[in-house]
């Protein structure tokens, strides 16, 4: 690989993208600590409260808080249960069948989880209707929701009253979506289409093409979809190719808008953070950690492609095969170190065809827990979580009670943060080993040998950490895959947060203590190598005996 | 145990928050899985119809604002499946170039079907074009991730000038000019690689004649 011609552009676009993500951090991360903190109400949100039966007077206690999450994810998975099965009876279906009742709750659970696995082709299942009023809704509130679980986290540690209140779920919804998510996806769905994403609600029609053959024109209302997909960090494609189809990312520009959307709310919300908490050095200090191993994940991904080992890309010249060209290979690795690094899932390129090196290093980014810097919400409260638990080893070291942001790390507090770290890699652990013994889950490898297990292991990974991404060779359409892979997104969203609405309660019902000689700081570089060593050390402890019969196998081979 | 009024109360309390939500869900419904597409689609159709309806031509390059038009030939956005010594040829497609399957082969870079396909394409590349193997790039002999890809390299492009150019009785350096026409450099200098558009050459050789 030359340095001029391949090397230094490579660099220089992360740090284009880096810049755009630095000029947005602050006025962005102080808009959304306002938004999630100000007591004011316009006479339109207050109407709507009225109209949706809510009292947004209410500030609730974690587990009430809880309740109202469920039950609003609850309708959700059984609203586009619904749409998915009726489709065919319904307007603007494209002449499409509803889907099977797996199929349909895979895809339910998997948009309200903030998931968007995708067993089907967009192009070929799903019409008009089901993708805006059912999969563009998802994406909204799916990342509202998110959202809100992290700001419910903050406020526990915010708060000194003692009493246990966390916020109001039904307001965190609401301005999440109408002030933040609503507004930039307008915004960004508008240049999406100035690109050349299409915007219309025309259905799939045959036209013949310069040398006589038949080529379908596709319509759909695919910009204001992808928007939200990429701030959103959901990932649902509209077209089954996602965001390599050049009607979801036509060319190099839009590409760069859809990674700086998907990293755009993750990246700033340490600034929120910090607002929140009112001491904005734990803000830089949490950015620090999400942003040093974000870095090395796209400079090792993008290295393993422009490396290009393995058979097929020196048979070929280069790790073509399921890039496209005008994104190349730098471009795609920066996008899919991205998306999976933030839990988005959508894709530019197949990560199933990437180098070994390269698949696996975006493999090990969703096994760190999705938090460098994670899906919307979701990075920061992983991130506080694992914060607690580098606190608690430091307590342990030194032999004093652990203390994070003037809240006590007592054993109950300790317990719900250990439990919380070990849901996903047990949904993920469990689902690959019962798939690589029972026939069914054996029967969808598409490649056997190491890659096979690969791609079984980030299947499951890629759901119960609610990435959505795929190493796409798995036929996962299938009843056993559409089940299973739908409790891996069901277990790996709601428990956990669940866990941390709990730890939020606890941490909102202690009074806040002073600072004191014995505290350990954690806004201090120290602090930082102690939580960054804590991410790599709890994934890597869990995955890496996995991980060496998988893509490590396949790296050295 | 929970006693069975703690249940009972439990159940209505979940009963009363999910009646909320499901309001919830349907004033948001109709709020963005309605109004929002609606006036997306209604500023894209107002303002920048062309790019909203999918960036379609008719056969001597102009555009169509819409599918009524008549005469469109295609999408500056999709890959055709070019075949034939007068034409520029489109990247490998493991969709054959059929926009409703759109997609990528999904083979692993240890796949054995993958590295014989690569071999395949190689030699047919080269042999198409009367080439040597060593000089057929990447991309003409992989798969896209779309399947649809409607760019190719420079170097592919280079590759079928001769080709093309003995084909349709034109010089050399006319088609070569043609290709430097539709080429572009990566966007402001750092984003992509490099391409040429093999829909938009090859509707301006039609119309040579």
């Amino acid at each position: 690989m030359g340095l001029v011609d391949t090397v230094l552009p490579a660099l220089a676009q992360v740090g284009l993208l880096v810049a755009l993500l630095a000029l947005a951090h602050r006025p962005f991360g102080a808009y959304m600590a306002a938004v999630y903190t100000t007591t004011r109400r316009g006479r339109v949100e207050s109407a709507w409260y009225r109209a949706t039966g809510v009292d947004p007077d209410v500030d609730q206690r974690w587990s009430s808080y809880l309740v109202s999450l469920l039950g609003f994810s609850c309708v959700s998975v059984l609203g586009l249960y619904a749409l998915g099965r009726l489709q065919g009876a319904l307007p603007l279906s494209l002449g499409l069948p509803g889907a099977d009742p797996a199929g349909a709750w895979n895809f339910a659970v998997s948009f309200t989880t903030n998931t968007n696995w995708q067993w089907y082709s967009g192009e070929s299942t799903a019409g008009h209707l089901l993708q805006m009023a059912g999969f563009t809704v998802q994406n909204f509130v799916s990342a509202a929701v998110g959202l809100a679980v992290a700001v419910a986290l903050v406020r526990g540690f915010a708060r000194s009253r003692g009493d246990g209140r966390i916020g109001n779920f039904w307001v965190d919804l609401t301005r999440g979506v109408t002030r933040i998510l609503l507004p930039i996806s307008f915004l960004a769905a508008l240049v999406l289409m100035a690109g050349g994403v299409i915007q219309t609600f025309d259905p799939h029609t045959a036209t013949t093409t310069l040398t006589g053959g038949t080529q379908h024109l596709l319509g759909g209302p695919v910009a204001s979809q992808e928007a939200i997909k990429e701030l959103g960090t959901n990932g649902g494609g509209f077209f089954n190719a996602n965001s390599s189809h050049p009607f979801e990312n036509p060319n190099a520009v839009t590409n760069l808008l859809e990674i700086f959307l998907l990293l755009l709310i993750p990246s700033a919300l340490p600034r929120t953070f910090g607002l929140m908490v009112d001491d904005r050095r734990q803000g830089w200090a949490i950015l620090g950690v999400m942003g040093g191993l974000w870095a090395a994940l796209v400079l090792a991904t993008t290295w393993a492609e422009l490396a290009g080992a393995g058979s097929a890309p020196q048979a070929a010249g280069a790790a073509m095969e399921g890039k496209e060209v005008r994104f190349g290979l730098a471009t795609s690795a920066l996008f899919a170190a991205s998306t999976t690094a933030t839990s988005t899932g959508a894709v530019n390129s197949m990560h199933d065809s990437f180098t070994g090196a390269g698949g696996g290093t975006v493999l090990f980014a969703m096994l760190l827990g999705e938090v460098v810097p994670g899906g919307v919400g979701a990075g920061l409260y992983g991130m506080l979580m694992l914060a607690v638990v580098a606190v608690f080893l430091a307590g342990l070291m030194v032999g004093r009670t652990p203390e994070y942001l003037g809240k006590k790390i007592g054993q109950r507090e300790i317990t719900l943060v250990a439990l919380y770290v070990l849901v996903t890699p047990s949904l993920v652990l469990v689902g690959t080993a019962l798939s690589v013994v029972l026939a069914p889950g054996l029967d969808g490898i598409q490649e056997p040998g190491p890659h096979g297990l690969s791609e079984v292991m980030y299947a499951f990974a890629s759901a119960a950490n609610n990435n959505g991404s795929a190493f796409a060779g798995l036929s996962t359409g299938t009843p056993y895959y559409n089940i299973l892979l739908g409790l891996a997104m069901l277990l790996g969203r709601f428990v956990p947060i669940a866990l941390v609405l709990a730890l939020a309660g606890r941490l909102a019902a202690q009074p806040s203590l002073p600072a004191s000689a014995g505290t350990l700081p954690t806004h201090r570089p120290t602090f930082v190598a102690l939580l960054g060593s804590t991410v790599l050390v709890v994934a890597g402890l869990t995955f890496i005996p996995a991980l060496s019969l998988g893509p490590i196998a396949e790296a050295l081979s | 145990m929970p006693s069975t009024t703690t249940t009972a109360r439990g159940a209505v309390a979940f009963a009363r928050h999910t009646l909320s939500g499901l309001q919830m869900l349907i004033a948001f419904t109709v709020v963005l899985g309605l109004l929002y597409p609606v006036a997306v689609t209604a500023v894209g159709q107002l303002a920048m119809p062309w790019q909203a309806n999918g960036s379609l031509v008719r056969a001597d390059g102009s555009r169509a604002e819409g599918r009524e038009d008549g005469e469109v030939v295609g999408s500056l956005l999709m890959a055709q499946g070019f075949e034939g010594p007068e034409w520029f040829h489109p990247r490998p497609s493991a969709a054959d170039y059929d926009t409703l399957a759109s997609g990528g082969s999904n083979l692993g870079p240890e796949s054995p079907e993958l590295v014989a396909a690569i071999e395949e394409r190689r030699a047919s590349v080269a042999a198409d074009n009367g080439v040597p193997v060593s000089a057929v790039p990447a991309d003409a002999v992989t798969a896209s991730s779309s399947g649809l890809d409607p760019h190719i390299s420079p170097a592919y492009a280079r590759l079928q000038v001769e080709r093309v150019a003995s084909a349709r009785g034109l010089p050399v350096e006319q088609v070569e000019a043609l290709v430097r026409e539709h080429s572009a450099a990566r966007a402001l200098g750092v984003l992509g690689d490099p391409r040429v558009h093999v829909l938009s050459l090859n509707l301006e050789l039609d119309a040579l004649g």
